[in-house]
């Protein structure tokens, strides 16, 4: 199934919303534009519909990435974020999913995009958000076995501790007051330097 | 080659050596010796062909300078890892420039980088495929402590695994920080007794 072309070949992100907006009005629940970047929050269960209508009619051939947010204490607590590109008028498109802790599964656009499989992989590896219609969903960074999902916001920094025999053990590390971070300020650059938050100025 | 004449040397003059005093001949020929004599006899033939020394020191000599590294490249160390081994710094001229990518054929281990959890039992099988003698180095930061990954995803050392003989410091370090921890590895083994210690197991063993 060959898409049509754009409308335009002049077609901006600002378009590319508003003409996702009269076509899918019930599927988009909001619209932000912060310095021109375009960020559309759709809902779940058109998510694939509205992304692939991206691709087909509005000219969106690449997928940039795919990625995951952990919103703890907020619901939905997951936020699916799709960054998608033009080739053919240049323009950037964010679509953002919300995914609640009881289903914690969103629609695997691996059909549309290829390139999806590793970075849903991923999202699954890293948050544990599932993708239905993924042909592969296994772990892509960790190991088979390892019981937890490091960026969650309730993950310690310091990880935790996991035995799978014959693959791989995990430990949790001496963090010694740590993380050192940074502060932003106007200091020299011996105040600037990375050190625990106990003793930032 | 030089090795095996040893043994057979040491095997056959046992009595007479005692394993304190070896004759070491370089053109790995055994003098034919009269029986019940210590080979010490002057003979104009092999005159400069002879040292004599402990066996010990016989065999650490020939360990220290023909050390075959397995290279364990994991990250960016082992770019540097890669620079010692070429032309500007040349690893050769210490006699370590045969790097095996076979653990059967190693001697000592550079473990070049960050080793994951997911990595870690993989080294640890690969030194434990690795024939004895062997030795282990820890190049840099990350093989070391962990480095600056205090993550969930890293070993916090090699050394939790495999028994550690040098540590390099560095991020990643310069390849003279790794000839120098090659160097002083060699100077290490220098020092070990293999033989007395052995015989002083089978001494043990058979009273």
């Amino acid at each position: 199934m060959k898409s049509h072309k754009p409308q335009s070949s002049q077609m901006n992100s600002t378009e590319a919303a508003d003409d996702l907006r009269a076509k899918f009005d019930s599927g988009i629940t909001s619209t932000i534009n912060f310095r021109n970047e375009i960020s559309i929050e759709i809902k779940l269960e058109q998510s694939f519909e509205i992304l692939s209508y991206c691709k087909d009619n509005l000219g969106f051939d690449y997928l940039v990435d795919i990625t995951a947010v952990d919103n703890m204490g907020k619901d939905p607590r997951y936020e699916v974020v799709y960054e998608i590109y033009s080739y053919q008028h240049g323009c950037h498109l964010r679509l953002k999913t919300g995914i609640s802790e009881s289903e914690r599964e969103a629609i695997s656009v691996v059909d549309l995009w290829p390139t999806a499989n590793w970075h849903e992989r991923e999202a699954y590896d890293m948050l544990g958000v599932t993708f239905k219609g993924h042909p592969d969903m296994r772990r892509i960074l960790m190991w088979e076995g390892y019981p937890y999902y490091p960026l969650r916001k309730d993950f310690p920094l310091a990880g935790k501790a996991s035995k799978m025999p014959d693959v791989a053990f995990s430990e949790p590390v001496p963090l010694d007051g740590g993380p050192f971070v940074t502060s932003p300020c106007s200091a020299p650059t011996d105040k600037r330097e990375p050190r625990s938050r106990e003793f930032l100025p | 080659m030089y090795f095996i004449n040893i043994n057979i040397l040491c095997e056959k003059f046992h009595k007479v050596l005692a394993g304190k005093v070896l004759v070491f001949t370089l053109k790995s020929q055994i003098y034919p010796m009269p029986k019940n004599t210590a080979p010490v006899a002057y003979d104009s033939k092999i005159e400069g062909n002879v040292t004599f020394t402990k066996l010990d020191a016989a065999i650490n000599w020939m360990r220290s300078n023909s050390l075959w590294p397995m290279p364990m490249g994991l990250a960016c160390c082992g770019i540097e890892l890669m620079a010692t081994g070429a032309s500007r710094f040349d690893i050769s001229r210490f006699g370590m420039e045969v790097m095996r990518f076979s653990p059967r054929q190693s001697d000592v281990m550079i473990v070049a980088g960050t080793v994951t959890y997911k990595m870690a039992l993989a080294v640890k099988r690969i030194y434990d495929q690795m024939a004895e003698p062997k030795w282990v180095i820890a190049m840099g930061a990350c093989a070391s402590s962990g480095g600056m990954y205090r993550s969930y995803a890293v070993l916090q050392g090699i050394d939790q695994l495999l028994p550690v003989d040098v540590y390099i410091s560095g991020c990643p370090p310069r390849p003279e920080a790794l000839l120098e921890g090659l160097m002083k590895l060699q100077k290490k083994i220098e020092t070990e007794q293999s033989f007395v210690e052995q015989k002083k197991a089978l001494l043990s063993e058979i009273s």
